[in-house]
């Protein structure tokens, strides 16, 4: 290889350090917890729980990731959670109402309640941290008083099956019939998609203008992603396959990604949030795309709560609790900026993972719920304060 | 005359680049030292090693300062030596009032209890010293640049100082306060304090420097004397672009078409918080295709307000009037439909208002038409990046990379980058709010020169510009405005800065 072809890797590790420094940390943490924990981290019974206990934060960093990128917080999601895992109890368990008529209802509301929020902050410009702090209690009162400080439960089963259902073997289990023949499909079908996917925006780009990112980068972060998700699926498989949940994850950071990178509606909420005068002057509706961010939020805030509600099977009326901080936590020590402009959906979801694994690797090996706590306090901190290095090293 | 200053063999270093490269400073006590040089040249580093914010260790050379070798620590202890330096971008505190931001940190206090009296007593003192009839106790928000500018002085004052160094005071400055600035610089001297200015208005410098030192790529040209009054601002031109520029304004034959491109009629805008005042009065001005229109006035005359308001109503409340752009009613009440009906204006803040500035040179051009590098709302990044790559070549915009991020580029550089996104949004006429300021001479001559192209492909252009001598260079016409109303207009062959002068100051 070439000196310039290695300077330019170099260069492009370098420029991108946070991006990689993120999946690196996360499979450290997941090397050391398989080590200390004896395997069990590892075990698909212990990772299909990882995915089940996590896919409320990842579903909700998500939306905050747009919301921080705006210039904005969203502190009620925690609330939300809560109050519409009430309502859907409300409405199916008291109400006898079918879900599939629930769930689009509470999805609904959720964008509904986001919307409400935007709407102060966008067009009144009144700051998302007093909006949003106003409906963590307004929500927190709500849960309370439809739920009459009682739990409300259970539910009938095609709702648990959103949070705790597996995807069925279409195959009908043809190898000893445990493992899941269709979940291993897809995770090798997903496994050839991505590098076709990667090889033709790499050749639209050459179309116009050199590509930036070297060959040598693009087979190697494609050869490991494949190899994980290989990895991942087969160990899924072995288990009860593919949970359903994980689909409607992937689905919805696979949506948003495309959305952050690859549309103007994205460019404008990074432009929004990195100078709103500028990006104003330059004729984006600044107002209508910050009360987007908000609306988009609630709704994701209302899945994650009927997930949560499904998963528990009971709405209680402690759901959610103090759910908006580890959501925060997630966007932040994926690498997003508290003043807008900077973040990625996947760096979101690397960090509601690595979030997650200590809580399960902690959990295992017996470290209490305070150290937890003090621990993970810590890792958001070393995190931004990477972030800040970086940037004034640069 | 004894020399006060001498820094010597001043050499510093960053990674990859010599930002001085032994340079030698000499300044007399009691004189006015002219620093001259363009944007980079190392003008603010010298000065920045000279107060301690490089400290002593950082850089090689000497500091000789009142008779003995000096290593500053920190700006703290260059201050208790009397070296005080007033930087370009303000260091006041906004919602404190004048005495508070004058004694920060320097406080009239005994046992960290703030003697009151004694401090507005003292404030008073100082500010009648620089000439600023204003209530010590007022907000620095609640008044104008130019008498932040005098705040900042009074604050100098304040800490017994002996060698004063103003890097660029009047960049925002209006002509009668820069002209007020310099004769309080004058008074200084013949108080025997010692100056140190750094300014690109070559004008202002050949008024009130005894001495220039011209600066270019981190080394010390030559210093000049002008106290013979020889030295012509050719001369400094010369040292500071290395070669000769006979015209500061590049030529150009004026292609102008009879048909009006562009006609604002009888607009009138109130201030947003104060709705009884009128910022902009019942103006009518037009601007035809191929030719350069200049905007005149004194800050606060309300030319940045009018142009705001005709785009996309960004500024002001009960907004009147009527915009034809070629004939027909346009609508123009969003910034989005203003940019649809072909305007396009480039601020004056184009660190606040312009750019993105952690985002790259590609995303910043692309920002206002980012429906030509997209289809259905999906962006092509291999479009958008050979747009900014055809910019980058036709506007010359100096980078290794596309993707660099603007905040790592020159001021002169950011600005092209700004042209280039409006360009992009292929607009018929073009607002352009002081587009040279805080740039340097060879960046200005490439603006220009991107001014008079456009006006040749046939578009219309209206230029803000507090520099007169750069409304006299570039314009056909020239619109005198004072108080929120045209006072009338010029043609550019019996324009000067007098005859601007007597008509922005008639009643």
């Amino acid at each position: 290889m070439s000196d310039t072809e290695n300077k330019s890797i170099g260069y492009y590790l370098r420029t991108h350090i946070r991006e990689y420094g993120m999946v690196v940390a996360l499979v450290a943490i997941l090397a050391f917890f398989q080590v200390v924990t004896d395997g069990i981290m590892l075990k698909p019974v212990n990772l299909t729980n990882l995915f089940l206990q996590n896919s409320y934060i990842i579903i909700m960093a998500v939306g905050m990731l747009l919301v921080i990128v705006g210039g904005n917080i969203d502190l009620s999601v925690g609330s939300v959670v809560g109050f519409i895992g009430a309502l859907a109890a409300v409405m199916i368990v008291h109400w006898d109402l079918p879900t599939v008529f629930v769930v689009p209802a509470c999805l609904v509301v959720g964008a509904i309640i986001g919307a409400a929020q935007g709407y102060w902050v966008a067009y009144w410009r009144i700051p998302s941290f007093i909006v949003t702090l106003a409906g963590m209690l307004v929500f927190k009162g709500l849960t309370l008083a439809l739920l009459g400080g009682a739990s409300v439960g259970p539910f009938p089963s095609e709702f648990q099956a959103m949070s705790s259902g597996f995807l069925p073997d279409f195959f009908g289990g043809l190898i000893d019939g445990r493992f899941n023949v269709f979940s291993m499909t897809l995770g090798v079908a997903l496994t050839a998609l991505l590098p076709i996917l990667g090889m033709r925006s790499r050749a639209k780009q050459a179309k116009f203008a050199a590509v930036d990112e070297p060959l040598a980068v693009f087979v190697t972060q494609h050869a490991v992603a494949g190899l994980a998700i290989l990895f991942v699926t087969y160990l899924l498989s072995t288990y009860r396959g593919l949970p359903n949940i994980l689909i409607i994850m992937a689905v919805l950071i696979a949506i948003f990604t495309f959305v952050t990178n690859s549309t103007t509606l994205g460019r404008r909420i990074y432009a929004l949030g990195g100078n709103e005068k500028a990006a104003k002057l330059s004729g984006i509706n600044t107002k209508r795309l910050t009360f987007f961010t908000f609306a988009n939020m609630g709704m994701l805030a209302a899945l994650a709560g009927l997930v949560f509600a499904a998963r528990l099977n009971t709405a209680t009326p402690k759901a959610g609790l103090a759910f908006e901080l580890d959501v925060i936590a997630a966007v932040f020590i994926g690498g997003a900026s508290m003043s807008g402009g900077v973040g990625k959906v996947i760096g979101a979801v690397v960090g509601a993972l690595i979030m997650g694994v200590m809580n399960n690797g902690m959990s295992i090996v017996g470290v209490g719920i305070d150290w937890q706590q003090v621990i993970k306090g810590l890792v958001l901190l070393a995190a931004v304060i990477f972030d800040v290095y970086n940037k004034n090293k640069a | 005359m004894d020399t006060i200053l001498e820094m010597k063999n001043i050499t510093k270093t960053f990674p990859g680049v010599k930002a001085l490269d032994d340079v030698s400073l000499k300044v007399e006590r009691g004189e006015i030292h002219a620093l001259c040089g363009e944007n980079g040249a190392g003008k603010s580093t010298l000065m920045k090693v000279l107060s301690g914010v490089y400290p002593h260790g950082t850089y090689e050379g000497d500091i000789l300062y009142d008779g003995g070798v000096q290593e500053f620590k920190d700006i703290r202890s260059s201050e208790e030596r009397g070296i005080i330096i007033i930087h370009q971008e303000l260091a006041l505190v906004p919602l404190l009032s004048i005495a508070e931001n004058i004694f920060l940190g320097n406080e009239n206090s005994e046992n960290g209890i703030v003697n009151w009296p004694a401090t507005f007593a003292r404030t008073g003192e100082l500010l009648s010293k620089v000439g600023l009839k204003e209530n010590p106790a007022t907000l620095v928000t609640n008044i104008g640049v130019g008498k932040q500018q005098l705040v900042e002085i009074a604050k100098a004052l304040s800490k017994k100082v002996k060698l004063l160094i103003l890097d660029e005071p009047t960049a925002s400055l209006q002509e009668n306060d820069s002209q007020k600035l310099l004769d309080l610089l004058l008074e200084f001297k013949s108080q025997g304090i010692t100056s140190i200015l750094i300014s690109h208005k070559l004008n202002e410098i050949n008024r009130v420097a005894d001495r220039i030192t011209v600066i270019r790529d981190g080394k010390a040209i030559s210093t000049l004397d002008a106290r013979g009054g020889q030295i012509t601002e050719d001369d400094i031109v010369k040292d500071m672009v290395g070669r000769d520029m006979a015209h500061r304004y590049p030529e150009r034959t004026p292609n102008i078409s009879k048909e009006k491109l562009m006609e604002v009629r009888n607009w009138s805008a109130t201030h947003p918080l104060h709705p009884e005042r009128k910022v902009v009065d019942n103006v009518s001005i037009d601007v035809a295709a191929g030719e350069v229109v200049g905007i005149a006035g004194l800050m606060g005359a309300g030319r940045t307000e009018l142009a705001m308001s005709i785009f996309g109503k960004s500024y002001g409340t009960d907004i009147s009037g009527d915009v034809l752009i070629n004939g027909k009613p346009a609508d123009v009440s969003t910034v989005e439909k203003a940019i649809a009906a072909g305007l396009a204006y480039v601020t004056e803040d184009r660190k606040e208002m312009g750019l993105i500035l952690e985002e790259s040179i590609t995303t910043n051009i692309t920002l206002a038409n980012l429906g030509g590098v997209s289809e259905r709302g999906v962006l092509n990044d291999g479009a958008e990046r050979s747009v900014a790559e055809e910019y980058r070549e036709k506007i010359n915009i100096r980078t290794p990379n596309v993707g660099q991020k603007v905040v790592n580029l020159s001021g002169g550089n950011q600005q092209k980058v700004v042209l280039s996104k409006w360009l992009f949004a292929a607009p018929e006429v073009l607002i352009l709010d002081e587009p040279t300021r805080g740039i340097d001479v060879g960046a200005k001559y490439e603006i220009y020169t991107i001014i008079n192209q456009l006006a040749a492909d046939g578009k219309g252009v209206i230029m803000i510009s507090s520099e007169m001598p750069e409304l006299l260079g570039m314009c056909d016409r020239i619109y005198v405005m004072n108080e929120g109303e045209i006072k009338g207009q010029l043609a550019a062959k019996d324009a000067s800065q007098e005859a601007i002068m007597r008509m922005i100051l008639k009643a």
